[in-house]
C-alpha cells in the first residue's frame, strides 16, 4: 500500500506525467465513444471506412458540416481522426502485446537455461536486429502484400528481438540470486521458478520499454501507411490521411496556407498520441527505476 | 581478454550473422512466385521476354537450397537483379542514388551527434534550471514527432509561406541542366563538392537551399534521442565519486564537466551510435520521399509502392550488411575505449 501511495506521490510530483496520463485517457475516451462523437452517416456500411462527401479532388476547409474540413477525395477529416484513434490503439496494443509474449517466452528460455538454447536464440535475434526496423517492416509488408493486418505482422516480426534480448539480460542479472537458489532447493519446477520468482523481479524494465514503444509502433505504422504500404484508400488511419494531403501542402498563389488543415490536424493527433505514451513511459521509468526512487 | 583476441572473436561472430541476414532476405523472397522472383536475376530487360529461360537457368523451380546457392552466387558477383522503377540494374541504381543520400548524411550526422551531446550535457549540468526544462521538453516532443509530418509542415511554411525559400527536390530545373552540361564535371556526384571543384557558386547555393529542410527533418528526431540519452548518462556521471574528488581538489566547474563527467558519459552514447545509423536509414526513406529528393530512400520507396521486390530486398540486404559492419566498428571502438569490455569478458 505504501508503495502505491509512493507511486502516486511520484506521479503528482511530475507535471509532465500527469499530462501524459490525461492525453492517453482522452484518447481512450475518444476511441470508446467514437460512434457517438463521430456517428457514421445513415446507410454507411463499414464504420472503419471514412465517409465521403462527393469525389472532388480539392480539399474543403472546415465548415459546419465537416468540422475539420475534407481532404482530397472529400474524405471527412473529423471522422477520420476520431475513428483513427481506434486503429492507432489496435496497432499499438496488438503489436506490443504479441511482442511482449514472444519476448518473455524466448527471453526467459534463453536467460534461464543458458547454453545452447541461449546461443541459438541470441544469434537469431542478431539477424533480425541487423536491419533498421522500418526497412525490415517495409520489406515484409511488401512481401506479404500491403494491408493493415500485414503492417501489424511486419512490425511484430521486426520488433520482437529487442524484447527477447532485454528480458534475457534482466533474467541473467537475477538468475543467481539467493531467493532463486532457495526456490530451486525447495524443488520448484522451472516454470514455477521463472514465473513466480524470476520474472516478477526482472520484468519492470521491459514494461517501461513497452509503454514507450506503443508510441514508437504507432509512428512506424503511420509511416508505413504514409508511404502507401498500409490500408486501402479511405480506411480510418492517421498516416494515410497525411498522405492524402501531400498534393495540397502549398496552396494557390497568394494563399499558400489554404489547405493547412489537411496535414496539420491528422499530424497533431499522431503527435499527441505518441507524446502521451512517451510521457507515460518516462513517468513509469522514474517510478520503477530503483536508482532514482526514494532519494 | 586481450584486445586482439576480442577483435578476432568479434570478427568471427560476423560470419553467422551475415549468413543469417542473407537467409532472412532469401526467406522473404520465397513468398513470391518463381515468375516474380525472376526479376532478382535479370540483368537486362530483354530477358523478361523469356522468363521461362531465366527460371530454368537459375533453378527457380528446384529445391530451396539449390536456389539459395544460385542466388548467393549472383549476389557475390554483384548482381541483385533489375529495378523496374528506374529501369536499370539494382546495383547501378544503388550506386547512382548513393551520392544524394550521402550528401544528406554528411550534414545531418554531425548535427545529430555533436548537437545532441552538447545540448544533453548542457541540460544535465544545469539540472532543473530553465535550460534543462526546455531541452527536456524539446527532446520529448521531438522524439514523438512523426518525421513525415514534420517534413510536410516545414515544406508548408518554408516553401509555401516564404514563397519558395527552401524548395523540395535536389536541384532546381535550371541548375539541373547546368550540372548535367558539358562544362560541369561531375567528379563525385555530390553536388556540393562538385560545385566547389568546378567553382560554380550558383550550383552550390542552389543545392544548399535544397538541403536545408531534409537535413532539419532528418536531424530533429535523432537529435532528440541522443539529447535524452546524453542527459541521463551525464547526470549519472555527475553523481559519481570521482566528480566529488575532482571538485574537492579545487578544479573549476568547466573542467569537471567537460573533462571528467562528459568523457565518461559518452560511453553509453557510443554504444547506441548503431541505433543512430538505423534512425538515419529509417529517416532517409521518409525524408527523401517527402521532399522528392532522389536518393536511396526515395528509390526504396518507389520500389516498395510499385511492389518491385528486387529493389526492396536489395535495399534491405544492403542496409542489413551495412548495419552489421557499423555495429562491428562501434563494438571495436567501445572495446578500445572501455577496458571493462575486453577485460571483464561478458557485460550483461
Amino acid at each position: 500500500m505504501t508503495s502505491l501511495r509512493f507511486m502516486l506521490y511520484q506521479l503528482r510530483r511530475n507535471p509532465l506525467s500527469i499530462i501524459g496520463i490525461v492525453i492517453i485517457l482522452t484518447f481512450i475516451i475518444i476511441a470508446i465513444f467514437a460512434p457517438i462523437i463521430a456517428p457514421p452517416p445513415e446507410g454507411h456500411i463499414d464504420p472503419y471506412m471514412i465517409p465521403r462527401d462527393g469525389y472532388s479532388p480539392i480539399p474543403k476547409p472546415p465548415n459546419e458540416e465537416h468540422l475539420f474540413g475534407t481532404t482530397e477525395g472529400q474524405y471527412d477529416i473529423f471522422y477520420g481522426v476520431i475513428w483513427g484513434t481506434r486503429s492507432a490503439f489496435r496497432v499499438g496494443l496488438i503489436v506490443i502485446g504479441v511482442v511482449l509474449v514472444v519476448g518473455i517466452v524466448l527471453g526467459s528460455l534463453a536467460g534461464y537455461f543458458g547454453g545452447i538454447i541461449d546461443e541459438i536464440i541470441m544469434r537469431i535475434t542478431d539477424i533480425f536486429l541487423a536491419f533498421p526496423i522500418l526497412i525490415l517492416a517495409m520489406a515484409i509488408t511488401v512481401a506479404l502484400g500491403p494491408s493493415p493486418d500485414n503492417v501489424i505482422i511486419a512490425l511484430i516480426i521486426a520488433s520482437w528481438p529487442s524484447y527477447a534480448r532485454l528480458i534475457r539480460g534482466d533474467i541473467l542479472a537475477v538468475r543467481e540470486e539467493d531467493y532463486v537458489e532457495a526456490a530451486r532447493g525447495m524443488g520448484g519446477s522451472h516454470l514455477r521458478i521463472i514465473t513466480r520468482h524470476i520474472l516478477p523481479n526482472s520484468i519492470y524494465p521491459t514494461l517501461v520499454m513497452a509503454s514507450l514503444d506503443i508510441g514508437a509502433v504507432v509512428l512506424y505504422a503511420a509511416a508505413l501507411s504514409f508511404l502507401g504500404l498500409g490500408a486501402q484508400p479511405g480506411y480510418v488511419d492517421w498516416g494515410q490521411m497525411i498522405s492524402f494531403s501531400r498534393n495540397w501542402i502549398v496552396g494557390p498563389p497568394g494563399n499558400p496556407l489554404a489547405y493547412w488543415y489537411t496535414v496539420t490536424i491528422p499530424g497533431l493527433f499522431i503527435l499527441l498520441f505518441v507524446l502521451g505514451w512517451n510521457l507515460l513511459g518516462d513517468a513509469f521509468r522514474d517510478i520503477l527505476d530503483p536508482r532514482l526512487s526514494r532519494k | 581478454m586481450e584486445l586482439r583476441a576480442y577483435i578476432v572473436r568479434r570478427l568471427l561472430l560476423i560470419i553467422p550473422v551475415l549468413f543469417g541476414v542473407t537467409l532472412l532476405i532469401f526467406g522473404l523472397l520465397q513468398l513470391f512466385s518463381p515468375v516474380e522472383r525472376a526479376a532478382l536475376y535479370v540483368t537486362d530487360p530483354k530477358q523478361f521476354a523469356n522468363i521461362a529461360e531465366v527460371i530454368e537457368k537459375y533453378g527457380l523451380d528446384q529445391p530451396v537450397w539449390v536456389q539459395y546457392g544460385h542466388w548467393i552466387t549472383e549476389i557475390f558477383q554483384g548482381n541483385l537483379g533489375w529495378s523496374k522503377v528506374v529501369s536499370q540494374p539494382v546495383t547501378s541504381a544503388m550506386l547512382n542514388f548513393l551520392p544524394a543520400t550521402l550528401e544528406l548524411a554528411i550534414f545531418a550526422t554531425p548535427l545529430i551527434i555533436f548537437g545532441g551531446i552538447f545540448l544533453g550535457s548542457k541540460a544535465a549540468a544545469h539540472k532543473d534550471k530553465a535550460i534543462d526544462h526546455a531541452t527536456r521538453l524539446g527532446a520529448i516532443v521531438g522524439w514523438s514527432l512523426p518525421t513525415f509530418w514534420l517534413g510536410l509542415m516545414l515544406l508548408m511554411v518554408f516553401y509555401g509561406l516564404f514563397s519558395g525559400l527552401f524548395p523540395p527536390e535536389r536541384l532546381s530545373t535550371e541548375m539541373n541542366i547546368v550540372v548535367h552540361s558539358e562544362a560541369f564535371t561531375q567528379y563525385t556526384k555530390l553536388h556540393i563538392i562538385d560545385a566547389i571543384l568546378n567553382g560554380n557558386g550558383r550550383v552550390l547555393l542552389d543545392s544548399l537551399r535544397h538541403l536545408v529542410l531534409p537535413v532539419i527533418t532528418l536531424t530533429v528526431v535523432n537529435l532528440a534521442f541522443i539529447m535524452r540519452l546524453m542527459r541521463s548518462s551525464m547526470l549519472e556521471a555527475l553523481g559519481k565519486g570521482y566528480i566529488l574528488t575532482a571538485r574537492a581538489k579545487g578544479l573549476d566547474e568547466n573542467t569537471v564537466v567537460s573533462k571528467h563527467a562528459r568523457r565518461n558519459a559518452l560511453i553509453p552514447v557510443l554504444t547506441v551510435s548503431g541505433y543512430i545509423f538505423a534512425g538515419l536509414v529509417n529517416g532517409v526513406v521518409i525524408t527523401e520521399t517527402i521532399f522528392n529528393y532522389k536518393g536511396l530512400g526515395w528509390w526504396a520507396w518507389q520500389s516498395a509502392v510499385n511492389l518491385d521486390i528486387s529493389g526492396v530486398l536489395g535495399f534491405a540486404l544492403f542496409n542489413g550488411v551495412l548495419f552489421v559492419f557499423t555495429n562491428l566498428v562501434v563494438d571495436l571502438l567501445y572495446a578500445r575505449i572501455d577496458p571493462r569490455v575486453r577485460l571483464g569478458g561478458k557485460v550483461t
